[in-house]
């Protein structure tokens, strides 16, 4: 994909931080910040996985793309498709047009409409339908029937269909994968590269950095509400020593085919974060200067949040 | 099968339902202080005491009570209900007469409630915890405590008394011959008592849906609809009425007993010659016939309202109702 990388990204996401408004305790408001100053881009024809641990706020980040987020939340920086600015009013104007969401699981499908006519969506065709039923191998009769009778792979099929309805320029994928074995898993992934080689823009949000090595082009390793290192899948399958932040390397340290080793300590608590680089506690090379502001830089041919990388 | 099964089910449940409803009610009516003799005859009769005890044993009141139940019983299902001691005429009659007055009565209520609660619901939901919600949840929570009657009587006052808008009472105008009173008389009379009857049920049904709305608006496949480009407008009419019409229509079904309850206060205060307003005389008068006669008949009513909710929900809920295709 390298002739790809050079143009323009079709999704840039700079400097984003997510807040919820929430109440504590009685009526005492705060705000609690979940995604901080976030950078990553998506160019058309790659799927960039954006891997972490469960829990730590990945989902807001598609949210924050696709323009879902609840009205207690407030976001702060930049977001550029196609080069143009994107706001809340791009957002509403290319949902469902040029941006698909591929959500999580069959709880996103209405239970009582059927599910060709979720498919179809607003403004779907019966013929293009029929052609996507075909395409991911479901039968005629998947149109009439409800979602609550469909298994897990047929759900997923029928989720990825949806997305592709209309002709799309940007996919958002939140974990996709999670309750599916290993073999229907790698399909999903497979049906991704393919919406990828055609020419789509691929977000993938996924907690199975496994499976991302795969068929992902770059990864971004999403540490409490931020991504630390973004950089291509090679380098992961390369090793450690081919990555350049420190909670990377742990990370892939923890896989069961690696040395299955935990890193010591937490993620921090998105209500009481450190200042400074947030992975701070928890590294070896901790120094004074990791207190103060921690840039995305640069570095052999990846982007990493660390002054030690090199 | 199952069809039949549950066909069988539903007539055992009702006849054993009407079965006791009738005991009860006759027990009631055997511990209150309702004389039969003295409701017919009249207080100020000058009847011997001879002519008296011989009306008793030719009406069998010296009968022992489970005797009596079991002639009346088996005389109603023969379809002998008895003399209406305050009007003077069959139970059967006077029950069908003012039925019809009742059903439209109630009918329209139900109608009217059963709307505009629901878009008052979807509403507040909405647009939950602004303006619109608050007003339409203070409004609701007040009608919920108001009483029928004073309710009545305060439209009575305003649009019958101050405005002349409706009339008084009565089901047409007075001193017209029945023969000559038309549909609009008809209408035009029942507006003020349905619009009160339907108050009663109006604050539930708006709470119910609202709640349900909320609900379902926070849902995933809400959010994926968004993702999908949806608008709320949108949203509403595809997934939102989707998912909340069925168990509002049901609630509102079930609701079918209260406004029962509702139509005696409301056909008292408007002199609706209904059901209801039949009820409170037949009460007054020690009028027993005519008193199970109506226990039964509304115990009929209420059973079929909540039926008809049970039926319509396999029929609207693909879920069940696949359910049952599969048993």
């Amino acid at each position: 994909m390298e002739h790809e990388v050079n143009k323009s990204p079709v999704l840039m996401v700079e400097d984003l931080s997510v807040s919820f408004n929430m109440y504590q305790k009685g009526l005492r408001k705060n705000d609690l910040e979940v995604l901080h100053k976030l950078s990553l881009s998506v160019h058309a024809g790659e799927i960039l996985a954006v891997a972490g641990s469960s829990g730590s706020g990945k989902s807001v980040l598609a949210h924050a793309v696709m323009g879902i987020l609840p009205g207690n939340a407030g976001t702060e920086g930049r977001m550029f498709y196609n080069g143009q600015p994107f706001g809340e009013k791009e957002k509403r104007r290319l949902r469902g047009r040029e941006i698909a969401f591929i959500p999580q699981s069959v709880e996103y499908l209405d239970p009582l409409m059927r599910v060709g006519k979720q498919v179809m969506g607003m403004r779907g065709t019966k013929e293009r339908q029929k052609e996507l039923f075909r395409k991911y191998r479901l039968a005629e009769d998947v149109e009439r029937k409800y979602p609550f009778e469909l298994s897990g792979g047929m759900a997923r099929r029928v989720l990825i269909a949806a997305a592709l309805m209309e002709n799309v320029r940007l996919v958002v994928a939140d974990e996709p994968t999670p309750g599916l074995d290993q073999r229907m898993a790698r399909e999903a992934l497979h049906d991704l590269r393919e919406m990828a080689d055609r020419g789509c823009a691929v977000l993938l949000i996924t907690h199975d950095i496994d499976l991302a090595f795969r068929e992902a082009d770059r990864i971004a390793v999403f540490y409490a509400g931020t991504v630390v290192e973004t950089a291509p899948a090679e380098d992961f399958l390369a090793g450690k020593d081919a990555l350049r932040h420190p909670y990377s390397r742990a990370f892939l340290d923890a896989l069961p085919q690696n040395e299955f080793r935990p890193v010591p300590g937490f993620q921090p608590y998105a209500g009481n974060l450190p200042k400074g680089c947030l992975f701070a506690d928890r590294c070896q090379k901790k120094s004074a200067l990791c207190e103060g502001e921690i840039p995305m830089r640069r570095v052999r041919g990846g982007e990493v949040r660390c002054i030690h990388a090199e | 099968m199952v069809r039949m099964k549950y066909l069988g089910k539903t007539v055992f449940r009702m006849l054993t339902l009407l079965i006791a409803v009738s005991i009860l009610s006759f027990l009631l009516l055997e511990a209150s202080p309702v004389d039969p003799l003295t409701a017919y005859i009249g207080t100020g009769s000058t009847l011997s005491a001879e002519a008296k005890e011989e009306i008793s044993r030719h009406w069998g009141l010296d009968e022992p009570p489970m005797k009596r139940f079991a002639a009346w019983a088996s005389n109603f299902i023969r379809g002998d209900w008895g003399e209406s001691i305050t009007y003077k005429k069959p139970v059967k009659t006077v029950i069908a007469e003012r039925f019809k007055f009742s059903a439209a009565l109630m009918l329209a209520a139900w109608i009217f409630s059963g709307i505009l609660g629901y878009v008052l619901g979807i509403l507040a939901a909405v647009r939950k915890g602004k303006l619109p919600d608050k007003l339409i949840k203070t409004f609701c929570l007040a009608l919920q405590s108001a009483p029928t009657f004073w309710i009545g009587l305060l439209f009575l006052s305003l649009f019958s008394v101050k405005l002349g808008l409706f009339p008084i009472g009565l089901a047409a105008p007075m001193g017209k011959a029945a023969a000559e009173v038309t549909l609009g008389d008809r209408i035009y009379h029942m507006i003020l008592p349905a619009f009160t009857l339907s108050v009663l049920g109006i604050g539930k049904i708006t709470l119910y849906t609202r709640q349900k709305f909320i609900e379902i608006l926070n849902r995933e496949f809400i959010l994926f609809a968004r993702a999908r480009g949806e608008n709320t407008c949108q949203i509403i009419l595809r997934h939102g009425i989707r998912n909340t019409l069925m168990p509002a229509v049901t609630v509102q079904f079930a609701a079918f007993s209260e406004l029962f309850g509702g139509i005696a206060l409301a056909e008292t205060v408007f002199s609706y010659p209904g059901i209801g307003s039949a009820l409170t005389e037949a009460g007054l008068g020690g009028d027993v016939p005519l008193l199970l006669g109506i226990a039964v008949c509304s115990a009929v009513f209420v059973f079929a309202g909540n039926l008809a909710a049970n039926i319509l929900y396999t029929v609207l809920e693909p879920r069940a109702g696949r359910y049952c295709e599969d048993r």
